[in-house]
């Protein structure tokens, strides 16, 4: 069946349809990864946006149900240039064209995924209808196109109660409290492993109830949309700031964190999202490859003097990758240490948040 | 950090001659290398044996030594140019192993010189089979089982723990010489044997079979301060049991998942660091299948084949970045100059699929065995980019120029089901073929992948091919269909074929549906940031990236392809220096080009660098969107020149010497007119198309006759003939093929072989020098020692040459390069052939004459004249140094290969040795070859009856020099009458002890076994000369080699001085 992708601009591309064949309008961004797409298409992250795969051949190894990020796709369409048609791998559970169909996932195979991340790159990203009717209304579409924002995404994708998940290894375990804002059980995993007991709590819980739980760490996680939006989470994050116990924040987290320390976040033109980023750690010197997924970033120059230092630094375009409260046992980065898709080379991060932990005060 | 300041002055070792495992990728590493440390203010001293590489050129290197790669010559220009560094691990296996013997030796230690980039101790961790088996353990990286052993013994008793089947791995080989599988007790010895032997300590790892596992290779690389990237991954699309450099290879990998692919990349990574590399780095891992199990096959500690595939595959320069670490940098100083705006130290990420596959020589080796196995014996390779895997191998096959392309392979159209079944099990070089005819008669792909363990995933690619065939045969060829055909890239032709219509009819319905190429970006980020740097390749996909933006005059340079025999790194080397010449002169250059090895393909060589396969349609494609204003196809070999008449009826007009003139230097009755106009002999010949036609030219011009097909390079197919049966067999051969071009049959003459390059503006020719070959005619030039200047040509013959030489240049209208062959025979001169192009010998010529011929042929075909660029036309006065070029030979590495030289060439690579004394130049020429004697001073020698004679002379000279002489029984007999004490010894079919258990006694230095002329060679001979080889002995299959040889070791030339070219 042909399906179509119009963008804001007024562009259209004609391809074949993939997964479910009803209408999604996203915000359309890319993705550079050659592996994990599974990953990508389950990252919460994502909520709200339509993914195209620079990459032209996905869905080689199909899916595999053990290596989702969480337990359902979040994303709004998959736009790819060719979808397997016989995946091979000894784990691969189901085909990724069914996987999309049992999502209700829409999608796209077919275009010229090039020229589109070249559209993207230049214009910045843009809102997107992916669609399998032939007779739109372009007019109409392109006024739906320039209305819609990603929304309330934080809220959609964070779990509903709080949830323990004990730890992987015997012995006495430390407790992390996982403030879920569309969190990648990559995450949970990579604190479960290392030996703590993560109980994982819903974005909108109050900081009194985390601390109430006597954590021994806090961990703040990913997640979808403009982290300025959620000015009450941030004031949660503020509280939790201000409680002596040691944090740990990833990509959102540490927009947020920021946020709550009175710093700055902008949106990107068209934002990282890839596995292979460089970043550079500012104590040592060394440069480490990190799977990114952000479409906003925290300005250097916005962070509070005297109070937090910029850690992490992109190499290709300086821009902060992470920082250090100077008062405080608190480091945050951009990127993503727990990696899932993308190299492990950053995971080290885990176990210095650890080391944080038991150092007494 | 800032580079290191202590260092001022850095030795390079390149890799010596071509030989199969070690091709033309380290001349494109090692020149990527020297610009990129002369561009840091640093004095480089470069030394190569091999003459037809770019990097022995006097603007690549400050100092360039043409020097025989041994530890003796390393020591004296060492102590000559004084470098405070030596970069050991830019000229593969040959430097490394140099730079360990000489840190080894402490000669290093004692004059201060450090080696940079890497350690010794880190080559050593990861060279020594028991070093990398320990430090692997050490840090949790799993091998399969293993053993090193150092004997027979100790083998056995391993293998009876493990069981069959097991892989032998000799230590320190190129090409995994000497290795192998062994599935019983029998082949494990024969293996074992060989391998102690040509290791260079004696040591063999004996290990489990992992054969049918995937193989993933990481190209990765790390800087001092522990930073580490992975460039590019690979997946072999043959399994574990054929080396990589002969297996069809793909980047990225295909079938990993993530975890997969990212637990490999956590093990590379670990594994560099482990070892404290600094540079590039080669990993191979086998990948079970059906779990997370994996081992680490190998490590390599230097750039490689697989890092020149993955550079080009990604556009990420290793060579350049490993050269700036050495110096100090950190990956994230240096800057991406595909990008401008990433470092190094950024993953490239690709948007497309590359696909390689290696070029195998048995279309010059007819008989010899055509299974791949670990040990590699391919020439050169092809690499191809599409947006889908099976375009890039539709693109690939193409590429290689053998004939076939498409899946569509003729041999195998006739065979059962069953007959398929059986051959599958068969891995060789038409495997991919075979399966596909396999998919064509229905034998399901789970069937396919059971016997070949080729992962399903490749395979229902190739059905999707053939299922694609068969639509274009069956199906109406409407608008959708032809897409979906141009996209998985069949070529025009292939598609009129299945159709039953013409070319030109499929090609305008093309252009009814407006379906044509795109051109789409290398640029190492998937198109996330911007680049700049035009690599391109085609794809038939929408939106077209090239601007069309013209403000110069445009050039095209078409390259020369896959390495092979016959057609190497010298026409590489001829297609860079006119890109360079040509830009010099202010053109908007073009190169197209397939092969990832080159430095042709680097993508700063040329304005535009186009990845293509190099035929017409393809070459029309790129034509239609630059619209050149010339295309050059003179430097690019056979490859560019076949494809002079195609260009023609696009209406391009072709710089130099024009079509019609080619076609009269190739077309026999054309070309024999002009001879006659000039007056010029030839020796008497004739054409012919079948096997009755030649039987009667043979007859009638009488035995010996010399029979070749026209329009062939390196003397493909060609043969001396002494006997109506050899006739016949030849004809049976070569018209498998389909023929369009008639057979030459000529008189063949025993006369002195006698070759020139010339340039030649229309008017006047510019002859740099005469060379004249040690070995009679008949023995094919490429496969000829080369002496220049000639030495016994008389100066009357001289005049000749040069007046034959005019007259045909002028003759043909040649405008830019000509090489030709003459035959000087009791004092006449004779033409043998005329290639109006570049030759073999253009870049030992121009360096040893400080010549630039290149760059005048290039000044030359854009209108200028040979008086205007300084040069008064004629011969040149001869340098006051002797070079003589030297064929080398892969031949212990192509089992049941043929190795007595003929017409036909069989070297695949050369070397130079250069004095002002021609002794002193033809040791350095053995000694650059490997050829070192004595050792033990014992030679056989076994001449056919008609030498006999020759053979007293060089028997009495051996003996005079103190050499033990073993020959059977009719050449013993004759030393013997002649006072020569030759000790008789059993042919191989007379009882033992024979001549085959002298020989694997590892007691001889030398074999001269002289073979009869003609097909038929016996048998006898054929064992004792594979079994030469095998054991590593020097064969020699030529009186006049041997001589030649003997005057070298008369005059026991073993002190020489080194000499920097760039001061001759």
């Amino acid at each position: 069946m042909k399906a179509f992708l119009i963008l804001e601009d007024g562009q259209i591309f004609s391809g074949e349809s993939i997964g479910s064949t009803k209408d999604s309008i996203s915000e359309i961004v890319f993705n550079t990864s050659m592996t994990g797409y599974l990953e990508v298409l389950t990252d919460p992250s994502y909520a709200g946006q339509a993914v195209v795969m620079t990459y032209p051949l996905i869905g080689n190894y199909g899916i595999c149900y053990e290596d989702m990020e969480s337990d359902k796709s979040w994303v709004s369409g998959f736009i790819v240039r060719e979808m397997a048609k016989l995946p091979s791998n000894f784990r691969c559970d189901v085909s990724t064209h069914q996987f999309l169909k049992e999502q209700d996932i829409p999608g796209i195979q077919g275009i010229d995924t090039r020229a589109l991340t070249k559209i993207l790159r230049e214009k910045g990203t843009m809102n997107g209808l992916i669609t399998t009717n032939e007779n739109y209304d372009l007019e109409e579409v392109l006024k739906q196109l320039k209305a819609y924002r990603v929304k309330d995404a934080i809220k959609t994708v964070s779990c509903k109660e709080k949830t323990l998940y004990p730890s992987e290894k015997e012995g006495t375990s430390k407790k992390v409290a996982l403030l879920d804002l569309g969190t990648k059980h990559s995450i949970v995993r990579c604190l479960t492993k290392r030996g703590m007991d993560v109980t994982v709590y819903p974005a909108a819980t109050k900081a009194e109830e985390i601390l109430k739980d006597n954590p021994d760490g806090i961990m703040l996680s990913n997640g979808p949309g403009d982290p300025k939006e959620c000015q009450d989470i941030i004031e949660e994050i503020k509280k939790l700031y201000d409680s002596e116990v040691p944090i740990f924040a990833i990509c959102l987290g540490h927009q947020m964190m920021a946020l709550a320390n009175g710093a700055n976040t902008q949106k990107m033109k068209y934002g990282h999202r890839g596995a292979n980023h460089p970043v550079k750690n500012l104590e040592t010197g060394k440069v480490y490859i990190s799977t990114q997924n952000h479409g906003y970033v925290v300005e250097t120059d916005s962070l509070p003097e005297g109070i937090a230092d910029p850690l992490f630094l992109n190499v290709n375009d300086k821009t902060c990758e992470g920082v250090r409260y100077k008062k405080k046992k608190i480091f945050t980065v951009q990127f993503h240490p727990e990696a899932c898709a993308g190299p492990l080379d950053c995971g080290f991060l885990f176990d210095e948040f650890m080391k944080m932990m038991e150092v007494d005060t | 950090m800032p580079r290191k300041n202590e260092i001022k002055k850095v030795l390079v070792i390149g890799s010596g001659p071509i030989v199969i495992g070690q091709a033309a990728e380290f001349d494109y590493a090692g020149t990527q290398a020297c610009r990129s440390l002369k561009e840091e203010g640093i004095e480089v001293v470069l030394v190569n044996s091999n003459p037809a590489t770019i990097m022995t050129d006097k603007n690549i290197a400050d100092k360039v030594y043409i020097e025989p790669l041994t530890v003796e010559v390393l020591e004296k220009i060492i102590l000559k140019e004084q470098p405070d560094s030596i970069l050991p691990t830019l000229g593969g296996q040959v430097a490394l192993n140099i730079a360990m013997a000489l840190d080894e030796n402490g000669f290093l230690e004692e004059h201060n010189v450090k080696l940079i980039g890497t350690s010794s101790l880190t080559i050593k961790k990861a060279e020594d089979r028991q070093e990398f088996k320990n430090t692997m353990e050490k840090i949790g990286e799993p091998i399969a089982p293993s053993l090193v052993v150092n004997t027979i013994s100790e083998g056995l008793a391993f293998v009876e723990k493990i069981g069959y089947p097991v892989v032998l791995r000799p230590a320190y080989t190129l090409g995994g010489s000497g290795g192998g599988i062994a599935e019983n007790e029998e082949q494990f010895l024969e293996i074992l044997e060989n391998g102690l032997r040509l290791s260079r300590v004696g040591q063999v790892l004996v290990e489990r079979c992992i054969a049918g596992w995937k193989e993933i290779e990481y190209e990765v690389m790390r800087d001092a301060n522990g930073t580490c990237i992975t460039v590019c991954n690979m997946e072999n699309l043959d399994p574990v049991g054929v080396h990589t450099g002969d297996s069809i290879v793909v980047a990225p990998s295909q079938t990993l998942s993530d975890k997969e692919y990212q637990m490999l990349r956590t093990s590379a990574l670990n594994i560099i660091t482990e070892l404290d590399i600094t540079g590039g780095c080669n990993v191979q891992f086998a990948l079970n299948p059906n779990s997370f199990e994996y081992c680490v096959i190998e490590v390599n500690p230097r750039v490689s084949r697989s890092s020149a595939l993955a550079s080009k595959a990604t556009g990420y320069p290793i060579a350049k970045v490993t050269a700036k670490i050495a110096l100090g940098y950190h990956l994230d100083e240096i800057p991406n100059a595909i990008t401008g705006k990433t470092y190094a130290s950024f993953e490239p990420t690709i948007d497309y699929c590359v696909v390689k596959i290696p070029r195998l020589p048995f279309d010059k080796f007819i008989h010899a065995k055509r299974t791949l196995t670990t040990q590699m014996k391919a020439t050169g390779e092809v690499m191809s980019i599409c947006t889908n895997f099976e375009g890039a191998l539709m693109k690939a096959i193409r590429s290689l120029e053998q004939h076939v392309d498409s899946l569509l392979y003729k041999d195998f159209e006739g065979l059962s089901v069953e007959q398929i079944k059986t051959d599958l099990h068969r891995v060789d070089d038409r495997r991919i073929f075979l399966i596909s005819e396999a998919i064509r008669k229905g034998i399901s792909l789970e069937h396919i992948h059971d016997i070949t363990k080729i992962d399903l995933w490749f395979l229902s690619k190739i059905a999707a091919l053939v299922e694609t065939e068969t639509e274009i045969k069956e199906k109406e060829l409407d608008a959708r269909l032809l897409l979906k055909a141009k996209r998985f890239e069949f070529p025009d032709s292939v598609i009129a074929q299945l159709k039953g219509i013409s070319e030109e009819e499929v090609k305008q319905l093309r252009k009814e549906y407006g379906i044509a190429p795109a051109f789409k970006m290398v640029d190492t980020c998937g198109a996330e940031f911007e680049a700049t740097t035009p690599y391109y390749y085609s794809c038939y996909d929408s939106v077209n990236e090239i601007k069309a933006q013209k403000t110069k005059k445009r050039v095209m340079v078409l390259g020369s392809g896959p390495i092979r025999i016959g057609q190497g790194i010298e026409f590489d080397y001829c297609s860079v220096h006119s890109v360079w010449a040509l830009r010099k002169m202010g053109y908007e250059t073009i190169i197209v080009n397939n092969n990832p090895e080159t430095v042709s393909t680097d993508f700063d060589i040329a304005d535009k660098l186009y990845f293509e396969p190099l035929t017409p349609e393809d070459v029309e494609n790129i034509v239609n969107q630059e619209q050149p204003d010339g295309v050059v196809v003179q430097f690019g070999g056979q490859t560019a020149i076949k494809l002079t008449s195609a260009l023609l009826n696009m209406g391009v007009t072709i710089l130099g010497t024009s079509a019609e003139n080619v076609d009269a230097a190739e077309d026999r009755e054309l070309f024999d007119g002009i001879l006659e106009q000039c007056g010029i002999p030839r020796p008497q010949g004739t054409t012919v198309f079948t096997k009755k036609e030649a039987l009667k030219a043979a007859q009638e011009l009488t035995y010996p006759v010399l029979i070749r097909p026209s329009y062939v390079l390196g003397g493909a197919g060609m043969q001396i003939a002494i006997s109506d049966k050899d006739i016949i067999e030849f004809m049976d051969v070569i018209t498998q093929h389909k023929q369009e071009h008639p057979i030459l049959i000529d008189k063949y003459l025993m006369g002195k072989e006698v070759e020139v390059d010339a340039v030649c503006d229309g008017e006047d020719i510019l002859i740099p020098g005469i060379m004249e070959h040690i070995e009679r005619a008949g023995i094919h030039s490429g496969d000829s020692i080369s002496v220049y200047p000639a030495k016994s040509i008389s100066k009357k013959s001289q005049e000749v040459i040069i007046d034959y030489t005019q007259k045909l240049a002028c003759s043909l209208h040649v405008i830019g390069l000509i090489n030709i062959q003459f035959i000087v025979c009791e004092d006449e001169v004779y033409v043998i052939e005329v290639n109006p192009r570049s030759s073999r010998t253009v870049p030992y010529i121009s360096k040893v004459t400080g010549i630039p011929i290149v760059d005048l042929a290039t000044e030359v075909i854009t209108g200028r004249k040979i008086r205007d660029l300084g040069y008064e036309p004629g011969l040149q006065k001869a340098s006051e140094y002797f070079a003589i070029k030297m064929p080398v030979f892969s031949f212990e590495k192509l089992r049941g290969a043929e190795i007595s030289l003929g017409p036909e060439m069989k070297s695949t690579g050369e070397c130079l040795g250069i004095s002002k004394n021609y002794h002193k130049a033809l040791h350095k020429a053995f000694l650059g070859a490997g050829i070192n004697i004595p050792k033990h001073k014992e030679i056989v020698l076994t001449v056919k009856d008609a030498d006999k004679t020759e053979a007293i002379d060089i028997g009495r000279r051996f003996q005079a020099l103190g050499y033990k002489i073993y020959s059977t029984s009719g050449t013993c007999k004759v030393l013997k009458e002649h006072g020569i004490l030759a000790h008789p010894i059993h042919k191989i079919e007379e009882p033992s002890p024979t001549l085959l258990d002298l020989i694997l006694e590892h007691h001889i230095d030398l074999v001269i076994d002289i073979p009869n002329q003609g097909i038929d060679k016996s048998h006898d001979g054929f064992l004792i000369r594979r079994h030469a080889i095998e054991t590593g002995i020097t064969c020699l299959t030529s009186l006049d080699t041997a001589n030649a040889l003997l005057t070298s070791l008369e005059n026991g030339m073993k002190d020489f001085n080194v000499i920097n070219i760039s001061e001759i």
